[in-house]
């Protein structure tokens, strides 16, 4: 187990390096001129090349990759070229509004996937089965942005129900958590359909239910935990889902979030600020890979680390 | 499990060739509502210029009102006009042809790049192999919308800059599924029979690997045009997708949505037929999965 955990640690950690060579590649090859940026429209050709000069825009790829790579194991994500903070401080300031609309989404995707699994399954065969895995499908080709931008206008321009969009208050929360909550929803419903039906074939169902059971009581004491631990032990993978969707939803309902923050960035190539957010996201990502793998054989002893 | 003596032989296990497939794909109500979709999409998209009496670029001088708002569905502008007094279902019907042209160009090069790195990978493991799955893992890493933006953003987007964007971003997943086949499929023992009968990787992989790989190719195929329609929409919606005029549904909204609390049908109608167009390749993808993969049931079995 202890082995098993180093291994899968230092191979993350050699992933997110990947990832950072990778994105800095890109950024660096990238043909908008962030010296010319700074200096804006009117500066002269010298200013512009005194920038580039000072940022160290005219080292080799090797040079500028390596003084980023050692500033990144002191914590230190460089500084934003427009904005002249930090941008750990930037993600840091904005994490909270993203972990906030993640746990949101979260909580609706398994309210939503868990019942409706939990209903399909039981009714299995029927119309009603057939109906709400047809809505799963719904769930995973609705593009956020429309599912946003619909739910903003029913629930907010016509009933007036939730703000239009902003940060503060728990009515800001719910619109923006159902949005990247859907797609999730769906994939949950499936894969809590196929695990309570795995379920309820066994053994000791058959059993509880000959010995007399209330079918209510086999259901949601005995099979319920059993099928509901591995779906939700799934979360973890979840974060990959999310990380592309706050950029979408983020800028649909105006979330202060690191989404809104990169998207913001790219549309001024504000590379430091998009590198953070990109090495924010894959850390994310990997620890939640991670996460799931190192969860599973907890709930399912038949699975074992390799 | 007593399938056919064949299975339980040591020759190949044949898949169900893919020839019953269109019948059985019939049979089921669901895959035929998904065929039906791509159907009329298609026809639209072949069809748009005889089939509305508007120009894509036309802006009409009585598209909008006089006070310069867009119209709603009438009788005239069956869907109502956009910002710009232009036809929306005209808009729509050539926007079609974007989102067809990228789901199917781009789709196709990540099957390829995807297929060529997982069966690589899978066949001949090695260094060559381990290197290739690393990668992998390390393009999963990288949230995908995140990576499709910074791509888009180096090169000026255009359509097939956009299709090649989103090849590059989602080969990653079909490479691991034809990864794992592939590893499978090479230690079966008819694999190894025909390398001792001193057959050659080339021949083996045409003509014994690539064959059993079909299924799945087909099956994600199939899955991965809706995913690909989906990201463009959402890359072209935050304007760094395909850029109008060419219109696209993504950027038909992207162009509108300040209006949309007014114009509500801008956003309605576009967004509609991009739910439907992803919804129709699911629902087609997973009934394929159901007959051609059936360790891998689909869920509406």
């Amino acid at each position: 187990m202890i082995g098993y955990l180093v291994r899968r640690l230092l191979q993350s950690i050699l992933i997110l390096i990947g990832v950072s060579i990778v994105t800095y590649a890109l950024l660096y090859v990238l043909p908008a001129d962030p010296a010319r940026q700074i200096a804006g429209r009117s500066a002269t050709a010298e200013t512009v090349a005194n920038i580039r000069e000072q940022l160290g825009l005219n080292d080799p790829f090797i040079v500028q990759y390596w003084r980023y790579f050692l500033g990144l194991l002191h914590g230190d994500f460089g500084r934003s070229y427009l904005q002249r903070t930090e941008v750990a401080d930037l993600v840091a300031a904005r994490l909270p509004a993203t972990l906030l609309l993640m746990l949101g989404a979260i909580v609706c995707e398994l309210a939503m996937g868990l019942t409706m699994g939990l209903v399909a399954a039981l009714r299995r065969g029927t119309n009603t089965d057939q109906g709400l895995m047809v809505v799963s499908f719904v769930g995973v080709s609705a593009p956020q942005f429309v599912t946003g931008l619909l739910l903003l206008y029913v629930f907010a321009v016509r009933l007036g129900w939730f703000p239009i969009g902003g940060y503060g208050t728990f009515s800001h929360l719910v619109l923006p958590s159902l949005t990247l909550g859907v797609l999730g929803a769906g994939w949950y419903s499936r894969m809590m359909r196929s695990s309570m039906i795995d379920v309820l074939r066994q053994d000791y169902i058959r059993t509880a239910r000959a010995k007399g059971l209330k079918r209510f009581v086999v259901v949601f004491r005995h099979a319920l935990p059993n099928a509901i631990l591995p779906v939700i032990a799934m979360i973890g993978i979840d974060i990959g889902l999310f990380m592309s969707g706050i950029v979408v939803v983020e800028s649909v309902f105006g979330w202060p979030g690191i989404g809104q923050l990169a998207w913001q960035a790219i549309q001024r190539v504000d590379i430091p600020i998009i590198m953070g957010v990109t090495l924010v996201s894959a850390i994310a990502i990997v620890l939640g890979n991670l996460l799931a793998d190192v969860v599973a054989p907890f709930i399912d002893p038949r699975i074992k680390l390799r | 499990m007593s399938a056919t003596t064949e299975e339980t032989s040591a020759g190949p296990v044949r898949r169900r060739a893919p020839r019953g497939t269109l019948r059985r794909l019939l049979s089921r109500p669901l895959a035929v509502v998904g065929l039906a979709i791509i159907g009329i999409v298609t026809f639209g998209a072949i069809f748009a210029p005889w089939l509305t009496p508007y120009g894509v670029d036309d802006q009409m001088f009585d598209g909008l009102t006089l006070q310069g708002a867009p119209l709603p569905p009438n009788g005239h502008f069956l869907l109502g006009t956009d910002l710009l007094g232009r036809d929306l279902l005209t808009r729509i019907l050539f926007g079609a042809r974007t989102s067809l042209i990228i789901g199917i160009v781009a789709n196709g090069v990540s099957l390829a790049i995807g297929s060529a790195v997982g069966i690589t990978a899978g066949y001949f493991r090695g260094w060559v192999g381990t290197i290739l799955m690393r990668f992998t893992d390390l393009m999963m890493a990288f949230p995908a919308l995140l990576l499709a933006i910074c791509l888009a953003a180096v090169f000026t987007p255009s359509l097939w800059i956009v299709a090649m964007v989103i090849a590059l971003v989602n080969w990653v997943q079909i490479a691991r599924v034809v990864y794992t086949e592939t590893r499978s499929i090479s230690e079966r023992e008819f694999v190894d029979a025909e390398r001792s009968l001193g057959a050659g990787s080339m021949r083996i992989l045409t003509k014994h690997i690539l064959p059993h790989l079909v299924p799945i190719i087909i099956v994600w195929g199939t899955l991965g045009i809706s995913v690909t329609v989906l990201l463009e929409a959402t890359l072209s919606y935050l304007g760094v997708g395909v850029q109008p005029p060419t219109p696209s549904w993504g950027n038909i909204i992207f162009e509108n949505q300040t209006y949309f609390q007014a114009a509500p049908w801008l956003v309605f109608f576009p967004g509609a037929a991009i739910l439907a167009l992803a919804l129709a390749f699911n629902l087609v993808g997973d009934a394929l999965r159901d007959i051609l993969d059936p360790t891998q049931r689909g869920i509406l079995s």
